[in-house]
C-alpha cells in the first residue's frame, strides 16, 4: 500500500518536441478563427503575464495581415507590476489593438466591491470583469489559462459556457466532441475560450524561446528585496508592507506567474533567459501555481469557487 | 508526433481515477506540491492511504461523492513518449462527457473489476470507443489483489472482452492484469502474477504505434474564416484560413471549390510562421488563390480527382446525449459538421443498437445513451467522408436550438 509519498527519486524529464509545438500552435489558432467566425463581440482577456502574451502572439499570427479584430480587455487591479503595464501599452500600440480597461479601483470607489482586509484584490476582480463584459456586451472572452495549472481547469472544455450571472456549472457542461465547438449563447449568456488548455507550462516556455517573445523582465532572474512568507518569497511593495517579525532581504528571484502584487509570489532563479528558464522547469519539483500563488491557497478548491461565480 | 491521447472507460468504482493516479505517481509525473495537497485531503479524511483518485477528481462534488462527473485531463511524459490523458466518468448518467474524452482519444484504457465481470458498461464504453475510432483498447483487469491474483478469473475476463471486441470490430485489443490500488502491472511488472508474460500497462502505452490521420484520404481543407484586411497598410489581399483535415496541398495545385464545384489554383499558403511550399494536417493555413470567387466559411477546398461527397442528405450513427428529450423524427436540430452549421431533421430512424447483444432492434426514438441510425436531411449541401476514413470529414454533432445544448453525437456510416 502506498502509505507515504516517495520523494528521493527525481520527475521523468520531457524532451523537445518540435512537431508537438507545431501541432499546439496549429490548434490553437483553430480554435481562435472558429470562435472570430462564430461570435458577436468576442475580446481577449490580457493580464500582461505570459500565457496572455502567448495568446496576443498567437491571435497576431491568426489574422494577419489583418489586424486582431478583437479588442483586449484589461482587468487592472491597481496592484499590477509597472513592466507589466508597459509592456501592456507597448504592444497595444504596436498591433493597433483596442484595449478595454475594467479598473478595480474605481469598482472600490463606486461602492461595486469592498477592499478586502487582507489586501488581496484577487478575489474582488470578479465583480469587475462581469461588468466589464457586461457594459461592452462581450459574447465571448479568450483567455490563456491551462489544464495543466490546477484541478478544476483541468475539468473545463475549451469552449466554455457561462449563464447570465457569468457562472461555470461545472457539473452540467456541455459535450465538447473533436473539434466541433459548441458556441451558441442567448442574450446575457456568454463563453469562455480556452486555445492554450492543451499546452504545459513547459510547451508555453519552449515556444516563447522558438518565437523570441518578448516578456515583461520580472520573468528572469533579478534582485529584489523580498519577505519570505509561509515558504513563499513576496516582494516588498507599496502594496504589501513587511509584518512585524518579518525580515526583508534581497535575494535573486524571478517570477513563473504574474499576476496581482498582493497575491503572487517570486521564486528564488538564475535563470535570465528562455533556455534558462526551460531548464529549472525541468528539474523543478513544485508546479507554477504551488510554487507562487497565495490566492490558490485559501482552500482547496479555491479555484473552483472563484471559477463558478465568473473568475477566468 | 510521439504523442498518445489516452481516455479511460468502464463502470464506477471500476477504478480508473485509481489507475491514472497510479501512473502518474510511479512515473514520477507529479509535483510535491500536489502530492501534498492529495496526503492532506487524504488524511483529514481519515483514509488508511494516500487516495491516488484525488488527482484527478478536482471538483468539489466529486471528492465528496468519490466519483468522477466530468473528463478530467492530464498531462505527462517520458523519455519515450507524451501523453494526454482524459480521465473519464463511468456513470451512465454522464456518458455525455466519456464521449467528450474518448472523440479525440487513440486509446482507450477500459476497466473492469475482476470480481464482477464485464458489465453492461464497460461493454457500452468499450463499443462507444470504437464507434468513435479509438484505435487500440486496453482492458485492464483490475483489483486482481482482490481475487488473490488468479489468473483463472483473468482468463475468463480475458475471453469474454475478447469475443465482445471481435464482435464489434474493434482491431487492437490488449488485456493487463493490474492493481491500480497496490500498483501491480502499472508502471512496475507484478511479481504477484507470475504466469503474466505481457508488458506492464505503462510499458505497452510507450510502444503502441500513435495514431495518424488516415492518409489514403485526399487533401481536405473546411473554411473557416476569410482574411481581407480593411486597412490601409495592406490592400487586396484575401486568403482562406482553416485547418488541414486530410491530405496534402501544394502551392500550385489545381483545386476544386466545394459545394459550388468551382475550381482555381493555389498561388500561395501561408502557416503561422510565413510561406510554406505545402499544407497538411494538421496543420492551420491560409490559402491564397488565383481566381476571386464567392468562398465562404463552411465550403471546402480538395483536388478536383478526389472530392467528398456532396449531399443534403446523409446516414449515420448517433448516439443521444439530451437527458430531457428523446430523439424523434419529427424534431429539427442544429447540425455542426466541419466548419458548417446548418440545420437538419430526422428523416428516418432505422435502428437501434443492443449494447449486450449488438442486435439492431427497430425503434420510433432514441433516448438518452442509445445508438442508433439515423437518416438526417439538412438545409444546404455537407461535404463529408464516412467517419471511418477521417474523423473530422466524418463527425458531426447535434444541438438543440431551443437551449443551444450539444444533445447528439453522429458519426458518418
Amino acid at each position: 500500500m502506498p502509505t507515504s509519498v516517495d520523494r528521493d527519486t527525481p520527475r521523468a524529464i520531457p524532451a523537445v518536441d518540435v512537431e508537438h509545438l507545431a501541432a499546439l500552435e496549429a490548434e490553437a489558432i483553430f480554435i481562435l478563427r472558429e470562435v472570430v467566425a462564430e461570435s458577436e463581440r468576442p475580446a481577449l482577456l490580457f493580464s500582461g503575464g505570459k500565457d496572455s502574451i502567448v495568446m496576443l502572439h498567437l491571435a497576431q499570427k491568426a489574422f494577419a495581415p489583418a489586424r486582431i479584430p478583437f479588442p483586449l480587455v484589461h482587468v487592472d487591479t491597481g496592484h499590477n507590476f509597472t513592466e507589466v503595464l508597459e509592456l501592456r501599452d507597448k504592444l497595444t500600440a504596436e498591433l493597433e489593438a483596442q484595449l478595454i480597461v475594467g479598473s478595480v479601483q474605481e469598482a472600490i470607489d463606486s461602492g461595486l466591491v469592498a477592499e478586502p482586509d487582507s489586501g488581496m484584490r484577487n478575489a474582488i476582480q470578479t465583480p469587475v470583469l462581469l461588468q466589464t463584459i457586461e457594459r461592452h456586451r462581450l459574447t465571448a472572452l479568450f483567455g490563456g489559462a491551462r489544464r495543466d495549472e490546477e484541478k478544476a481547469r483541468a475539468k473545463e472544455r475549451v469552449v466554455s459556457f457561462r449563464d447570465d450571472f457569468g457562472q461555470w456549472n461545472p457539473k452540467s457542461q456541455r459535450p465538447e466532441l473533436w473539434s466541433l465547438y459548441n458556441s451558441r449563447i442567448r442574450p446575457g449568456e456568454s463563453i469562455r475560450v480556452f486555445p492554450l488548455s492543451n499546452w504545459t507550462e513547459l510547451d508555453i516556455w519552449h515556444y516563447i524561446q522558438r518565437e523570441d517573445i518578448e516578456l515583461p523582465a520580472l520573468y528572469y532572474a533579478h534582485e529584489r528585496s523580498v519577505v519570505n512568507r509561509d515558504g513563499m518569497l513576496f516582494a516588498v511593495h507599496e502594496h504589501l508592507p513587511v509584518r512585524p517579525g518579518e525580515e526583508p532581504y534581497i535575494a535573486q528571484v524571478r517570477y513563473r506567474t504574474i499576476g496581482d502584487t498582493s497575491c503572487t509570489a517570486a521564486v528564488g532563479s538564475g535563470a535570465t533567459t528562455a533556455a534558462a528558464v526551460i531548464q529549472e522547469i525541468l528539474t523543478t519539483r513544485l508546479t507554477e501555481r504551488g510554487a507562487t500563488r497565495g490566492d490558490d491557497r485559501v482552500s482547496d478548491s479555491a479555484m473552483e469557487d472563484r471559477k463558478r461565480e465568473g473568475y477566468f | 508526433m510521439n504523442m498518445l491521447r489516452i481516455a479511460t472507460a468502464g463502470s464506477v468504482d471500476d477504478g480508473k481515477s485509481t489507475l491514472i493516479g497510479r501512473l502518474l505517481y510511479d512515473s514520477k509525473s507529479l509535483f510535491d506540491d500536489q502530492l501534498s495537497a492529495i496526503e492532506a485531503v487524504s488524511s483529514a479524511r481519515g483514509d488508511d492511504y494516500t487516495d491516488l483518485s484525488l488527482l484527478t477528481d478536482g471538483l468539489r462534488a466529486e471528492r465528496e461523492q468519490g466519483i468522477t462527473i466530468d473528463v478530467a485531463y492530464r498531462y505527462f511524459s517520458t523519455p519515450r513518449r507524451k501523453f494526454i490523458v482524459a480521465d473519464t466518468p463511468g456513470h451512465t448518467q454522464y456518458t455525455r462527457n466519456m464521449i467528450t474524452g474518448a472523440s479525440t482519444a487513440d486509446l482507450a484504457l477500459v476497466l473492469a473489476d475482476a470480481r464482477k465481470g464485464l458489465v453492461e458498461q464497460s461493454r457500452r464504453h468499450a463499443l462507444l470507443c470504437t464507434l468513435l475510432g479509438v484505435r487500440h483498447l486496453v482492458l485492464c483487469v483490475n483489483k486482481m489483489d482482490l481475487v488473490d491474483f488468479s489468473q483463472a478469473q483473468f482468463e475468463e475476463l480475458r475471453a469474454e472482452f475478447t469475443d465482445y471486441t471481435a464482435e464489434i470490430g474493434a482491431r487492437d485489443v490488449t488485456v493487463i492484469p493490474v492493481s491500480a490500488l497496490r500498483g501491480d502491472n502499472v508502471v512496475h511488472p507484478s511479481p504477484n502474477m507470475p504466469w503474466y508474460d505481457g508488458p506492464a500497462l505503462l510499458a505497452h502505452l510507450e510502444n503502441v504505434p500513435a495514431t495518424s490521420v488516415t492518409d489514403s484520404l485526399g487533401a481536405r481543407l473546411p473554411v473557416q474564416y476569410v482574411i481581407r484586411p480593411q486597412s490601409t497598410r495592406v490592400t487586396d489581399h484575401r486568403s482562406y484560413a482553416g485547418q488541414m483535415a486530410a491530405g496534402v496541398l501544394r502551392t500550385g495545385d489545381e483545386v476544386l471549390v466545394l459545394p459550388s464545384r468551382a475550381t482555381t489554383r493555389i498561388t500561395r499558403i501561408n502557416s503561422p510562421s510565413g510561406s510554406v511550399p505545402e499544407a497538411r494536417p494538421p496543420m492551420s493555413v491560409t490559402v491564397e488563390l488565383a481566381d476571386e470567387f464567392d468562398i465562404s466559411r463552411g465550403d471546402l477546398l480538395c483536388h478536383p480527382h478526389d472530392t467528398p461527397v456532396v449531399s443534403q442528405e446523409l446516414q449515420a450513427l448517433v448516439c443521444w446525449m439530451n437527458e430531457s428529450q428523446v430523439l424523434d423524427p419529427t424534431q429539427k436540430y442544429a447540425v455542426k459538421h466541419t466548419t458548417r452549421t446548418a440545420r437538419a431533421m430526422v428523416r428516418q430512424l432505422g435502428y437501434r443498437l443492443d449494447i449486450n447483444t449488438l442486435r439492431e432492434e427497430p425503434a420510433k426514438s432514441l433516448a438518452v445513451n442509445e445508438i442508433g441510425s439515423v437518416r438526417l436531411r439538412t438545409t444546404v449541401p455537407l461535404t463529408f467522408d464516412s467517419y471511418r476514413r477521417n474523423r473530422t470529414m466524418g463527425g458531426f454533432i447535434l444541438i438543440d436550438e431551443s437551449t443551444n445544448r450539444t444533445v447528439g453525437a453522429g458519426i458518418v456510416t
